[in-house]
C-alpha cells in the first residue's frame, strides 16, 4: 500500500463523519491548546518576576539593619525601623572590599509631600550620585543628585515619574520648581525614566534627596536604611556577601554572626525564590491543562473504537481483496493520529492565539516558547499512537470471515 | 488449479464440536464453471471461505495451484486472495458513499498498482462487468441492486485473477437482474475466467457447466450439467 493511497484512505474515512472527526479534535484542540496558554501564562509571569529583579540593578547585594533573614521577608520588612547601619559603614564597605564596585548608602523613609494644591504621600529616599548606576535607575530630564549636593546637603529633590504625576500633573515639567517635604522646600532638578512596579514596591513612586540632606532635615540623624552593593561580577556575589558580612561585625563588636544586627540579601537568591514560586504556578497550570489532554485522547480512542465496530464488515472486506494485518493496523492508526495532529496544530495556534489575547487584553505577561509548541506536538502524536494502537489492533486482528458476516 | 484432498472443518464452540466439513474431496480445472449448491447449513459458505483462502481446513489438504494452503501465514494468505481470487458477495460490500470509480480501484491499492494504471484498468473491468460508462462516477449507494452486483464483479475482476468466487450473487437481486448478472459470469467463463458459484436455488446452479451438490458438510453429487450447452459442447 502506497503511502498517498493511506493518506487517501485516511482523509475519506475522517471526512465521511465530518461531525464526528470534527469533535473529536474537539477534545484534543482543547488540551493542547490549554496546555500552550497556561505554560504561556507561567513562563510569560517567570520571565516578568526575573526581568523586574534585574531591573532593581544587576549584581546588587543590599545590606539592611536588624531583620531576620526568612524567605518571603526579604525586601521591605523593618527597613528603617532599626538604626545600625551607618554612611561609615557604607564608607567602610566601599573602601576595604576590593570585589566590590559601587556601594550607594540610602535612607528612606514615607513622608506627605506637597507642591502647590497637590498632596502626595510617597517615598523620599536620601541617597548618593552612585544609586542611579547601581539600582538600574536613568534620568528622563534633568541630572540626578551629585556629589557636590551630598556634600552641602543641597534641598535638591528628583523625582519618580508617578511622583511627578501625583504633584505636578500628568508628563508636566516639574524642573525648578519647589516641592515641600516636612514643612521643607525642595527645588525639583530631575525626573526619572519610568521603570515599572518590580512586584515589590513601585519605584517609580519615589522622591530622592541628597543623603545628607535626608540625614539632618528628615530623620535628624545619621543611620542609612539601606546599603547597595554592586559586586564587580556575578562570580564574586557570595564571596562579597561574605566579606560584608565579616566586615559588618567586626565594625559592630558582634562576635555571633546569628545575632548580627543586620541582614544581606543577595540578588540572585531573590531571583532563584521567585522563579521556584513561578515555576511551580507554571507546573500546576500545566498538569491541569494535561488532564484535559489526557481526556481528549480517551475521546479519539472512544471515537477510534466505535469506528472499528462501524465498520467491520469493511475491514472484512478489505482483507477479503488481499490487505494484509499491517494495512489495516496502519490506516486505522493512521486516523488516530491525523486526528490528534490535526487537532495538535488546531490547538498550538489556539493556545498562542488565546495567549496574544490575554497579554493584550487581560494585562498577563505570556510568552508561547517554541519548546512547548514541540512538546504539545510531540504529546498529541503520542496521544494518537498510544490511543489509536489498541483499536488499530483490534481492527487488524479481525478474522477476514467474521468480520465479513457482522451485522 | 484448485485440489481439494478429504478436508474437514470442524468448529469447537467450548464442549460442542460442530462439523461443517467432512472430508470433501475434488478438484477444479482452469476455464471451468461450476456451481456449489446445497441447503443452508450444508457446510457450502464454509467450503466457500476455505476455498477462497479466507479459512483453513482443519484437517487435509487444499491445494491451489499446487501449493498447500494450510501451510501459510496471514500475510501469504492475503497476498493470494488478493493476485489470484476475485470475490462478489450476496450483499455486495461496496464502500459506501465512494465512487464506482473508488471501489472497483480499491484491490489495486493494495496490489500495489500505480496510480495511473488503476483508473483504465478500473474502467475496463466496469466494461466486462456490463456498466454503462455514465454510472462510473456515480456513490454507490446512489446504484440500483443490479448495478451494485456489476460494480462488485468489477471489482473481483479488476486485479485479474485466476477464480472468481460468487457467493449467492443473486441472492438480493430480483430474478430479472438476477438472470442479468448470470449472463455476465458466462460471458466472463467464455473469456476463460475460472467461475464457482455458490447457490441454494438449482435453477441458478444449472447455468454453470458443473453441479457439486453438498449436504451435511458432505459433497453427495458431482456432475457435468446436461442442460449446458456449453457443457454439452465439451462432453462431445
Amino acid at each position: 500500500m502506497l503511502i498517498t493511497d493511506l493518506f487517501q484512505e485516511t482523509f475519506s474515512a475522517l471526512l465521511l463523519n465530518k461531525a464526528r472527526s470534527g469533535l473529536t479534535v474537539l477534545g484534543i484542540v482543547i488540551g493542547i491548546g490549554s496546555v500552550i496558554a497556561m505554560i504561556a501564562i507561567g513562563q510569560g509571569s517567570q520571565e516578568m518576576i526575573q526581568s523586574n529583579i534585574q531591573s532593581l540593578g544587576s549584581n546588587l547585594i543590599i545590606v539592611m539593619p536588624g531583620v531576620q533573614r526568612g524567605i518571603g521577608f526579604q525586601v521591605s520588612q523593618g527597613r528603617g525601623s532599626s538604626q545600625t547601619l551607618t554612611r561609615e559603614d557604607a564608607d567602610a564597605i566601599a573602601s576595604e572590599i576590593s570585589s566590590v564596585k559601587a556601594v550607594a548608602p540610602e535612607l528612606s523613609s514615607r513622608y506627605q509631600v506637597t507642591a502647590k494644591k497637590n498632596n502626595t504621600n510617597t517615598q523620599v529616599a536620601g541617597a548618593t550620585a552612585a544609586y542611579p548606576a547601581i539600582r538600574n535607575v536613568k534620568i528622563d530630564s534633568g541630572s540626578f543628585i551629585s556629589d557636590q549636593n551630598v556634600k552641602s546637603m543641597a534641598k535638591v529633590a528628583v523625582l519618580g515619574p508617578q511622583a511627578r504625576d501625583d504633584l505636578f500633573g500628568e508628563n508636566a515639567d516639574p524642573l525648578g520648581q519647589m516641592i515641600r517635604i516636612k514643612q521643607i522646600n525642595f527645588k525639583v532638578i530631575g525626573v526619572t525614566a519610568a521603570k515599572g512596579g518590580s512586584g515589590f514596591s513601585n519605584q517609580d513612586d519615589m522622591i530622592f534627596i541628597p543623603l545628607t540632606t535626608a540625614g539632618q532635615f528628615l530623620s535628624g540623624a545619621n543611620y542609612v536604611s539601606t546599603i547597595s552593593v554592586q559586586a564587580a561580577s556575578e562570580n564574586a556575589m557570595a564571596e562579597t556577601q561574605q566579606q560584608i558580612s565579616a566586615l559588618l561585625l567586626a565594625r559592630h563588636n558582634i562576635a555571633d554572626s546569628q545575632l548580627a544586627d543586620f541582614s544581606i540579601l543577595n540578588q540572585t537568591d531573590i531571583v532563584e525564590t521567585a522563579s521556584q514560586v513561578a515555576s511551580t504556578f507554571t507546573t500546576l497550570l500545566g498538569s491541569v491543562a494535561a488532564i484535559s489532554l489526557i481526556v481528549g485522547g480517551i475521546g479519539i480512542m472512544n471515537m477510534m473504537l466505535t469506528t472499528v465496530t462501524e465498520r467491520t464488515r469493511e475491514i472484512g472486506l478489505r482483507k477479503a481483496i488481499g490487505a494484509k494485518k499491517n494495512d489495516i493496523n496502519l490506516q486505522f492508526l493512521t486516523e488516530a493520529i491525523i486526528l490528534t495532529f490535526s487537532g495538535g496544530v488546531i490547538g498550538a495556534f489556539l493556545g498562542w492565539l488565546v495567549s496574544l489575547g490575554m497579554s493584550r487584553f487581560g494585562g498577563i505577561t505570556t510568552q508561547v516558547s517554541l519548546s512547548s509548541i514541540l512538546l504539545a506536538f510531540c504529546v498529541s502524536s503520542a496521544i494518537g499512537i498510544i490511543f489509536g494502537y489498541y483499536p488499530a489492533r483490534r481492527a487488524a486482528g479481525l478474522k477476514p470471515i467474521e468480520a465479513l458476516r457482522y451485522e | 488449479m484448485i485440489e481439494c484432498k478429504k478436508i474437514s472443518k470442524i468448529y469447537q464452540n467450548g464442549a460442542v464440536e460442530t462439523i461443517a466439513l467432512k472430508e470433501a474431496s475434488f478438484t477444479i480445472q482452469d476455464g471451468e464453471f461450476v456451481a456449489i449448491i446445497g441447503p443452508s447449513g450444508s457446510g457450502k459458505s464454509t467450503l466457500m471461505h476455505i476455498l477462497g483462502a479466507l479459512d483453513t481446513p482443519s484437517s487435509g489438504e487444499y491445494l491451489f495451484d499446487g501449493q498447500n494452503v494450510a501451510e501459510l501465514s496471514d500475510d501469504a494468505l492475503a497476498d493470494l486472495r488478493k493476485n489470484k481470487i476475485g470475490f462478489v458477495f450476496q450483499s455486495f460490500n461496496l464502500l459506501p458513499r465512494a465512487t464506482v470509480l473508488r471501489n472497483v480501484m480499491l484491490p489495486l491499492v493494495y496490489a500495489d498498482v500505480p496510480q495511473k494504471e488503476r483508473e483504465p484498468r478500473a474502467a475496463a473491468a466496469l466494461q466486462d462487468a456490463g456498466l454503462d460508462e455514465s454510472h462510473f462516477n456515480h456513490l454507490s449507494n446512489q446504484l440500483s441492486g443490479g448495478q451494485m452486483q456489476r460494480v462488485a464483479i468489477a471489482r473481483a475482476l479488476v486485479n485479474n485473477p485466476a477464480l472468481i468466487l460468487a457467493d449467492e450473487p443473486t441472492g438480493n437481486l430480483d430474478s430479472k437482474t438476477g438472470e442479468a448478472v448470470l449472463e455476465t459470469f458466462q460471458n466472463l467463463n467464455q473469456q476463460g475466467k475460472t467461475i464457482i458459484l455458490i447457490t441454494h436455488e438449482r435453477y441458478i446452479a444449472s447455468r454453470a457447466k458443473r453441479i457439486i451438490s453438498i449436504k451435511d458438510g458432505k459433497i453427495v453429487e458431482d456432475t457435468l450439467n446436461k442442460n449446458s450447452a456449453i457443457a454439452q459442447q465439451i462432453k462431445e
